[in-house]
């Protein structure tokens, strides 16, 4: 036998297959199909955990889902360590190793259960009110110890190294829950033909039929009827099974977040995921999910050994573990008598059943009785005595007087059963409240699902069963099916009940013992009474107060007792005080599954441009831009980066340097109106821009400031050929493509991006004609013929390019424009012919220097969104005769037009060797007090070694009226003097364009 | 994740594919230059942000990359609506009748019982 309270005979497990495992390091023997917290009770386990806040023995409440006590950490290796995983879902499985929490040094001895004895301390709000003082010390002291303390599990501290699959999923319809109802509305739905998904969360289905020994289908076990049917719908193609996954969120238009729980249970998971995430797009959604049984609320109701009925049927009928050897009960309602009949008749004594109803009757009730078991009615449990386990319980009758203590190993409860409408709730459906039964059942819809079975308060397996069956047809025909239902589906025998009851018993309030509402939270009844009275009279604010249902378990056994102890309180009926939002996930969802394959290299694309092999063959460093690989600077042995670009930025401006400039944005704006597309999407004149020459365009967006640059070469009457930065690309088309499509529709023009067709050399330096020139083929390479800030087409090596005669250096350049699968061959023959030269490859680095140094923008570095062209020295780019052009009329806003503006201009620091850091805050008078009147700030900040000395450039109020003046930029380290200048630090003239 | 229906493939595609560009049929001035500040204030920023139906511009952007207008409850947030750039925008009155109708697709132009204007500006099909 696998565990001395496992039954001969009893249970659906097969008992030949065992399978080891150990808990906190102890081993023990299991069967397949268990779960861990099965496992556990058939060796007579039940303390598994301690609670969150007072660190109480706890054992397993539930055996399901719900579970809110026996959290265990579950571990395969160094890395696949998780925490606050359910006892009561976590499958055994050969070498399981599962470790207890919030415990030390054990789970018997845990020094941390002094929070217990001290709990008068601990009421609700207790934090709240404690650690307010001082400010510092929350940081630094409270929270970390208080976490330390009152805490789950341990995450892991290792990266995941599991991987988690996904899919996206259409179906006509989709059926939550794989209990009776659920497997008949989705026979019913695949019958007609239709696409269906059935999921449920259970490695088998059947739902409750898994316990309800009473029930039978055709006159057979309705268990063996769940299994023969969805054997029927596996075989069907058009029907998707999902066992062991949960639907943990129901979003927007009936789209459905499921988990499929792949290898967790398995001993040697190999190749498969951990985990497969489903996205299930549903027209119909048929929401099949069942009841939760309530626990009872009364003193010292979570010793280990106390848990619902249904829990312990379940072990009892599916896993065939006895919870115990002496069971006493305590209900509400008929369904706890299923429980002890099942006990008793397999040998287990029932000390005690404990009936808080003054007159029981029913068939279950006489059956009870029959079998010999003492059903006190009438009457409550007050209190249970024991430590690491349950050893006697108190009863006594509803109105006071004698009480009595019965000796037990267990305590089975029932408080009724509470309808599982979260993902009705979370669709956004709105939730009435039956008096009669005191539940919120699935009211008005607001998407296309509907409701059946005991979700939607059809409490008997008959009724259920058929309506599921009519709602799985509608559904199915509502989405298009037109094939013939012939599933019908005769219950014979059923279980069924109602009732119960939500909040305290009788004895509830005045007494001194802890009678727990939510087990995980460790919330009391009394905590919820003194949250009323301490003013929270809205629920959502009583269940902040005192945590009631914001555990890991959501509140699925507590939030209706918790609602209707403050509704008492309150003293207004429970749908005047309202329920909590549901919110997804269900159940907690692992961030591998939601994350899933967007990691490492699949989080972002990496882009790379057709030369980055050969810069990585020579050693570049590159640095992220956006998406992009860029070469950062070329390092010759022994360089640091600071050498290496001092020496690439000479070279530049000796010989000669290669760039990739690939990255640059392009887009060919083509058309008879393409010209007049330009007018209205750059500040610049274009009509008049002859083919073959080039511009530097500025585009604004309608408020007036600067939103893209770049130098636009105009190719023919009809085509331009636009370039942007690197980081504008992508918008800078979506800007375009909106005015055209709608405020310029009736422009004829076509915009294509082309960023990725063409690569870009820029060849700069006074050789760089030299260098190109012996590989041209068709373009006259002269002065007069190619003039600066010119373009001609032609051929390079006998490939096709666009040749840009233009400089982002100052320096004579050209930018060879050549379909990208050419790219690294011709800046290779480009490299050979430098060679000769004496030139470099750069990279952005020195890029930004050599530009800087001639005072060239980039925007998104010296402008920042608020920046307009007159601010950035850029007024003469404006076509000033021009009607219109978008930002026209933003520019002309008071605000920017104002005296005193930030402009852009020049620093240079009165310590030639000082670098300013970028971002460096600017003052007139660093002798103010604090805080200091800031007046700009550093924008771009670079060592020039051409110059001979650092150079910025800065935006600073009323800057070009400033220039000779000094200012002071005060850092950490001291106050640093510098002297506002123009932009340009080098060649002045321009006279090098031409060199 | 909303489903929305371009009304250019005329399909319903995942919201992935789209993307909002704020609230439509606010008209661009022909001579936005000789607009007054008040008048460049209203166009540029004051914008309605109602709680419930919301005229509205997409672009779908990973698809077809025509930006077309919908009508979207904000409560709900439920499309009522999409249609073409430079159709007329529906009368609200008629969205209101049709809200709780149009409860799992978007309805286009034709459910609606609307007339689709005759091709013009902005319409290149």
């Amino acid at each position: 036998m696998s565990g001395p309270f496992r039954i001969s005979g009893a249970g659906r497990l097969d008992p030949e297959r065992k399978a080891k495992f150990t808990f906190d390091q102890k081993p023990f023997t299991g069967i397949e199909g268990d779960t861990l917290a099965s496992a556990l009770l058939a060796n007579g386990v039940h303390l598994m955990g301690r609670s969150f806040k007072y660190h109480r023995p706890r054992g397993v409440l539930s055996a399901g889902a719900e579970e809110p006590n026996a959290l265990v950490t579950v571990a395969r290796d160094d890395a696949r360590k998780t925490p606050n995983v359910r006892a009561t879902v976590q499958e055994v499985y050969e070498g399981l190793d599962a470790t207890s929490q919030n415990r030390w040094p054990s789970l018997a001895f845990d020094v941390g259960q002094v929070n217990d004895m001290a709990s008068p301390m601990f009421s609700a709000g207790f934090y709240y009110k404690t650690f307010m003082w001082p400010k510092a010390a929350w940081k630094h002291l409270y929270e970390p110890n208080i976490r330390a303390a009152a805490g789950l599990g341990v995450a892991p501290d290792k990266p995941d190294p599991d991987h988690y699959s996904s899919r996206f999923s259409h179906c006509e319809v989709l059926v939550i829950g794989g209990g009776a109802a659920g497997i008949a509305a989705a026979l019913a739905a695949a019958q007609t033909g239709v696409r269906v998904v059935l999921c449920d969360e259970q490695p088998t289905f059947g739902g409750s039929l898994r316990f309800e020994m009473g029930a039978e289908i055709s006159g057979e076990d309705a268990y063996f009827w769940a299994q023969e049917t969805v054997e029927k719908l596996r075989a069907m193609d058009n029907v998707t099974l999902l066992n062991r996954t949960t639907a943990f969120g129901y979003y927007a238009q009936n789209f459905v977040g499921l988990v499929e729980r792949v290898t967790d249970h398995m001993a040697a998971p190999g190749d498969l995921p951990r985990e497969r995430l489903w996205q299930v797009r549903a027209r119909r959604v048929v929401l099949a999910t069942g009841a939760i049984e309530r626990h009872m609320v009364f003193g010292d109701n979570d010793r280990p050994g106390v848990m619902l009925a249904s829990a312990a049927r379940t072990y009892l009928n599916y896993y065939g573990v006895a919870v115990g050897r002496n069971v006493g009960v305590f209900t509400s309602n008929d369904s706890a008598y299923a429980a002890a009949i099942d006990l008793k008749k397999v040998g287990v004594n029932i000390a005690a059943l404990v009936d808080l109803r003054d007159n029981p009757s029913g068939p279950l009730v006489e059956q009870a009785r029959a079998l010999g078991i003492e059903v006190n009615h009438g009457r409550a449990v007050v209190s249970t005595a024991g430590r690491l386990r349950i050893s006697s319980m108190t009863i006594q009758a509803k109105s006071g007087g004698g009480e009595r203590m019965i000796p037990v190993d267990a305590l089975l409860m029932s408080g009724g059963w509470t309808p599982s409408v979260h993902l009705f709730s979370q669709s956004r459906g709105k939730l009435s409240f039956d008096a009669a039964t005191h539940r919120f059942l699935p009211g008005a819809t607001a998407q296309a699902c509907v409701s059946v079975g005991a979700c939607a308060g059809s409490d008997d397996l008959g009724t259920a069963v058929a309506e599921a069956l009519k709602a799985g047809e509608k559904a199915a025909r509502d989405a298009g099916g037109k094939g013939e239902v012939s599933a019908r589906i005769r219950v014979s025998a059923s279980e069924g009940w109602s009732g119960g009851m939500l909040g305290t018993g009788p004895a509830g309030e005045g007494s001194t013992r802890k009678a727990f509402v939510d087990f995980q939270n460790d919330v009391t009844a009394k905590d919820i009474r003194l949250a009323v009275r301490e003013g929270m009279h809205s629920i959502e604010h009583v269940k902040r107060f005192t945590t009631n249902g914001m555990a890991t378990d959501q509140g699925k056994t507590s939030n209706m007792h918790g609602l209707a102890i403050a509704a008492e309180a309150l003293g207004k009926p429970i749908p005047e005080v309202g329920l909590t939002t549901f919110r997804p996930p269900y159940t907690p969802v692992t961030f591998g599954a939601i994350v899933n394959h967007a990691r490492h290299a699949l989080f972002d694309p990496t882009r790379r441009t057709p030369i980055h092999p050969w810069a990585e063959a020579q050693g570049a460093v590159f640095e992220d831009v956006g998406q992009w690989k860029r070469a950062w600077y070329y390092p010759k042995a022994g360089e640091d980066m600071h050498a290496a670009v001092n020496r690439e930025c000479v070279t530049v401006r000796k010989s000669a340097g290669l760039f990739d400039a690939s990255t640059l944005g392009k887009i060919e704006v083509v058309g008879p109106d393409a010209a007049k597309f330009m007018e209205l999407l750059y500040t610049n004149p274009w009509e008049k821009l002859e083919p073959g020459r080039c511009r530097y365009g500025i585009m604004l967006r309608e408020d007036g400031f600067i939103y893209d640059d770049g130098v636009v070469g105009r190719l023919a009457p009809d085509r331009f050929h636009v370039t942007t930065t690197t980081g504008g690309a992508a918008r800078v088309m979506n800007h375009m493509e909106d005015y055209l499509q709608t405020e310029f529709p009736q422009l004829n023009v076509w915009l294509t991006s082309i960023s990725e067709q063409w690569a870009v050399i820029a060849v700069q330096g006074p050789k760089s004609r030299d260098i190109i020139a012996p590989l041209v083929e068709g373009i006259d390479m002269s002065d007069a013929a190619l003039p600066h800030m010119s373009v001609r087409e032609g051929k390079i090596c006998g490939v096709p390019t666009r040749l840009f005669r233009m400089s982002f250096t100052g320096d004579r350049g050209f930018e060879v424009n050549v379909p990208s699968d050419y790219g690294q061959a011709v800046w290779e023959a480009l490299w050979a012919e430098g060679q000769k030269h004496g030139a470099c490859a750069y990279g952005t680095e020195s890029m930004h220097v050599l530009r800087a140094e001639k005072g060239y923008i980039i925007v998104g570095q010296d402008t920042d969104g608020t920046v307009t062209p007159d601010d950035a020295g850029l007024d003469w780019a404006v076509g000033k005769k021009k009607a219109d052009f978008v930002g026209i009329r933003g520019m002309k806003r008071p605000d920017l037009v104002d005296k005193g503006r930030r402009q852009l201009v020049g620093l240079r620091t009165k310590d030639p060797k000082v670098v300013l850091e970028e971002g460096a805050q600017i003052v007139a008078d660093p002798k103010q007090p604090i805080p200091m009147k800031m007046i700009g700030h550093v924008t771009s900040s670079y060592w020039s070694e051409n110059c001979g000395r650092s150079i910025a450039l800065a935006l600073v109020a009323g800057g070009r009226d400033r220039i000779g003046q000094t200012l002071y930029v005060p850092m950490p380290s001291g106050t640093i003097e510098v002297e506002v200048t123009g932009m340009v630090f080098f060649d002045e003239t321009g006279g090098r364009l031409n060199g | 994740m909303l489903l929305i229906r371009c009304p250019y493939c005329e399909e319903d595609r995942p919201e992935l594919e789209f993307r909002n560009a704020g609230e439509a049929h606010i008209a661009r001035s022909a001579n936005i230059a000789g607009e007054s500040d008040e008048a460049f204030e209203t166009f540029f920023f004051i914008r309605s942000n109602p709680k419930g139906l919301h005229y509205e511009r997409w672009r779908h952007v990973h698809g077809c990359a025509r930006f077309f207008n919908a009508v979207r409850d904000t409560v709900s947030d439920k499309f009522l609506m999409t249609y073409k750039a430079g159709e007329a925008k529906p009368d609200a009155e008629t969205l209101k009748t049709l809200g709780a109708s149009a409860a799992w697709t978007n309805l286009s132009t034709e459910h609606l019982g609307g007339r689709r204007p005759a091709r013009g500006k902005g319409d290149t099909e």
